[in-house]
């Protein structure tokens, strides 16, 4: 019988209105103001999709986006960028059961495939440029670069932020504000990775359509 | 017991203790991968009627957006993750106004602006 009314009561505390539930902890209200944030930041990302798409037809005479894309090189970036979000994925797993070692495996990983992702880009921009595609030849190509440069520019930080985060776990270990940090850095690459599936659709795959 | 009273910290899976987390995980990454895989085939191939694979792509990368959402991010649509769909319903909502809202408007500017030819040689002796 008194199991029975503890199990009721502890049916009636879960179910307690939210208002009456006192502040959520720390690590929810830390991550769901990042969701915010990242959230401001690919209404950002829209505007440059707009921009692109007004004026991906402005070539100006020069080369289109047909010309100048090779796809293989996209799809070896969506593929490393993928593999890296889902280590990512497994990383946070790690760092849920403070697994030390894995955490560190998948972190590497991580980063390795993303600078993989970043060394491709950048291959890409360079040989662009070499053929004379550079952002001030034509509207289109500013948009361009302004875009995927700072969809690049987003990994970079992404990448600088995880190498700060292993270093971080290393030296202070898995404490609370370590994890709300690597929680955050989980939904970011995450994030990242989302915008990438809009450009490698609206810039590559739908620029070599005829 | 406090957990569940609280809503859930996006990115956080539904039991973290879970062994079948990494399940969760995979199975995302599978279905990215198909859903990847089609989209370059559908912009590659003749197969297609051509004026349509715009919009193939366009619900294919929708498509693996949210299976990114769901399996990556552990957006869900249980009761304790709506303050988490509710921001991402708003952040939605200003994406589709900034570009449907552009497009709309830059069209209609483009077709505005365009001088009837004997018009653009009268502007050009001014």
């Amino acid at each position: 019988m008194s199991v029975a009314v503890a199990v009721y009561d502890a049916v009636q505390e879960a179910s307690a209105p939210a208002s009456e539930a006192g502040p959520a902890p720390k690590r929810i209200v830390v991550a769901y103001g990042f969701w915010i944030f990242l959230l401001s930041d690919v209404v950002m990302f829209s505007a440059l999709f707009a921009g692109y798409a007004v004026l991906v037809r402005a070539i100006a005479g020069g080369p289109a986006g047909i010309q100048l894309f090779s796809q293989s090189s996209v799809a070896l970036e969506t593929a490393c960028l993928l593999a890296s979000s889902y280590t990512c994925g497994l990383m946070s797993l790690a760092v849920g059961s403070e697994r030390r070692s894995v955490t560190y495996l998948a972190a590497f990983a991580t980063f390795v495939l993303g600078a993989a992702f970043l060394g491709l880009e950048i291959r890409e921009f360079a040989d662009m440029v070499a053929r004379g595609a550079t952002p001030q030849r034509s509207a289109f190509l500013s948009a361009f670069f302004t875009l995927v440069g700072c969809h690049g520019l987003h990994v970079t930080a992404g990448l600088i932020w995880l190498a700060v985060m292993m270093a971080q776990v290393a030296v202070k270990g898995f404490r609370a504000t370590v994890q709300r940090r690597l929680q955050c850095f989980a939904l970011f690459w995450h994030a990242l990775d989302i915008i990438w599936i809009g450009v490698f659709t609206v810039v590559y795959l739908m620029g070599v359509t005829p | 017991m406090t957990e569940t009273r609280h809503d859930r910290a996006p990115g956080d899976a539904s039991a973290p203790s879970e062994p079948s987390s990494v399940l969760v995980y995979t199975t995302g990454l599978l279905l990215a991968v198909g859903l990847t895989a089609t989209s370059f085939w559908v912009a590659n191939t003749s197969l297609l009627w051509g004026p349509g694979v715009a919009l193939g792509l366009a619900v294919l990368a929708i498509a693996q957006m949210g299976v990114h959402l769901v399996f990556f991010l552990h957006i869900t649509t249980g009761p304790d993750n709506t303050n988490n769909v509710l921001a991402l319903a708003f952040g939605i909502l200003i994406v589709f106004l900034v570009i449907a809202g552009s497009l709309w408007i830059m069209t209609n500017l483009n077709d505005n602006m365009m001088l009837s030819p004997e018009l653009m040689d009268l502007h050009m002796q001014h």
